[in-house]
């Protein structure tokens, strides 16, 4: 490491005139279109990525409105029905004590997709104009919300759960509000939108950053 | 290559398992009610949250299913010394693509969730069906970890050549 201070120059695919594929990893000449190996699309950079990323970031955030506002839950004792948003039932159980629980229904379900709304709309940003974020901790930031972003659909499972198992008649019942539906679109709507961010833009601002 | 593709065997049978056999079963004042993973499938069935039943159908068993018997598809003849089946390849990139929509162990700790918050109300006994769900969680991350998607590509590659 006689040169720590600054990443040596490397050769990239792009510059010597090749394009590798992002799924099997084979470097073809520049200009193909269909990868030899795999049959996966071929693009040395996807030019259309950051406007899927913004469309389906804002699709996510308009059905994340909903998802709070209306009840997710709908439980029934004796005949008395009590709506439950998102928060609300998070409160509930940390009025009941399970302040475990409460911290994780809360966690994937409010602050991991508020994060990753504003992580996503940061990284879109960044790799457009000069931000804060630099080096490498641009593609951890990235790395983290792709992986993050199944995990908000716990809340939706656990309804789901709740739903089918609590169908005791007259002494209680709990059935799905239209807020879950709300919630499971605006969590798909952010993984297709962390999906279809092209790595390689990071890569690009990176070199940018370090030139 | 071989191990995966008897993980895969063994969680495809595991998700037979964990799908039919009741899975949590609650007592409440004398009153019983059961269900199994196809009940919470079933769960938005009715009214307007219909489309939401079809989704968590496919993202805890449709798509790990699908998963399972791709990868199976793909690499169970080479296991065996022949050339790779004839679509082996789309296979494979359909494994590969689906692999964030499967979320079976996402369900997993939705059930946790969810038992605390019924554990108050009444008793809840977990039935056959959660272990198999449990172990066929365990079964597919380990699985997911085994598999290197490189050496893969390049093994069907060289196969497919041969």
């Amino acid at each position: 490491m006689e040169n720590a201070g600054r990443p040596q120059e490397f050769l990239t695919a792009r510059r010597a005139g090749l394009v590798g594929c992002r799924h099997c990893g084979v470097a073809h000449p520049a200009g193909t279109v269909r990868c030899s190996r795999c049959g996966s699309a071929l693009a040395s950079r996807d030019t259309r990525s950051l406007q899927h990323v913004w469309a389906w970031l804002v699709a996510g955030m308009i059905a994340f409105v909903p998802a709070n506002i209306y009840p997710m839950l709908l439980t029934t004792t004796f005949g008395k029905t009590a709506e439950n948003t998102i928060v609300g039932g998070a409160i509930d159980l940390l009025l009941h004590g399970e302040i475990a629980v409460a911290g994780i229904v809360f966690f994937a379900s409010v602050v991991i997709p508020i994060g990753k709304f504003l992580a996503i709309g940061y990284l879109a940003l960044s790799v457009r104009r000069p931000t804060a974020i630099r080096g490498h901790s641009r593609q951890r930031l990235y790395e983290v919300v792709e992986f993050i972003g199944r995990w908000s659909m716990i809340d939706v499972f656990v309804v789901a759960i709740l739903t089918a198992l609590v169908q005791l008649n007259f002494v209680a019942a709990i059935n799905p509000g239209i807020a879950a539906i709300c919630f499971a679109l605006s969590v798909a709507f952010t993984m297709v939108s962390a999906l279809s961010f092209d790595p390689k833009t990071l890569w690009d601002a990176y070199e940018a950053d370090t030139a | 290559m071989t191990q995966i593709v008897m993980l895969a065997v063994t969680a495809a049978i595991l998700m037979m398992a964990a799908i039919f056999f009741p899975f949590l079963e609650l007592d409440a004042g004398g009153l019983n009610s059961r269900s199994s993973v196809f009940d919470a499938v079933l769960a938005f069935a009715s009214g307007p949250l219909l489309p939401l039943s079809l989704a968590v159908a496919a993202l805890i068993v449709v798509l790990p299913l699908v998963r399972l018997a791709a990868v199976t598809y793909a690499l169970a003849p080479m296991v065996f010394g022949f050339a790779p089946a004839a679509h082996a390849e789309p296979a494979m990139r359909l494994a590969e693509r689906t692999r964030p929509w499967a979320m079976a162990e996402i369900f997993i700790v939705g059930v946790a969730v969810a038992l605390v918050k019924v554990a108050g109300l009444a008793h809840v006994t977990l039935g056959p069906a959660f272990w198999a769900f449990l172990a066929l969680v365990l079964i597919t991350v380990l699985n997911d970890n085994l598999m290197c998607r490189l050496t893969i590509w390049k093994t069907l590659e060289d196969r497919r050549n041969s």
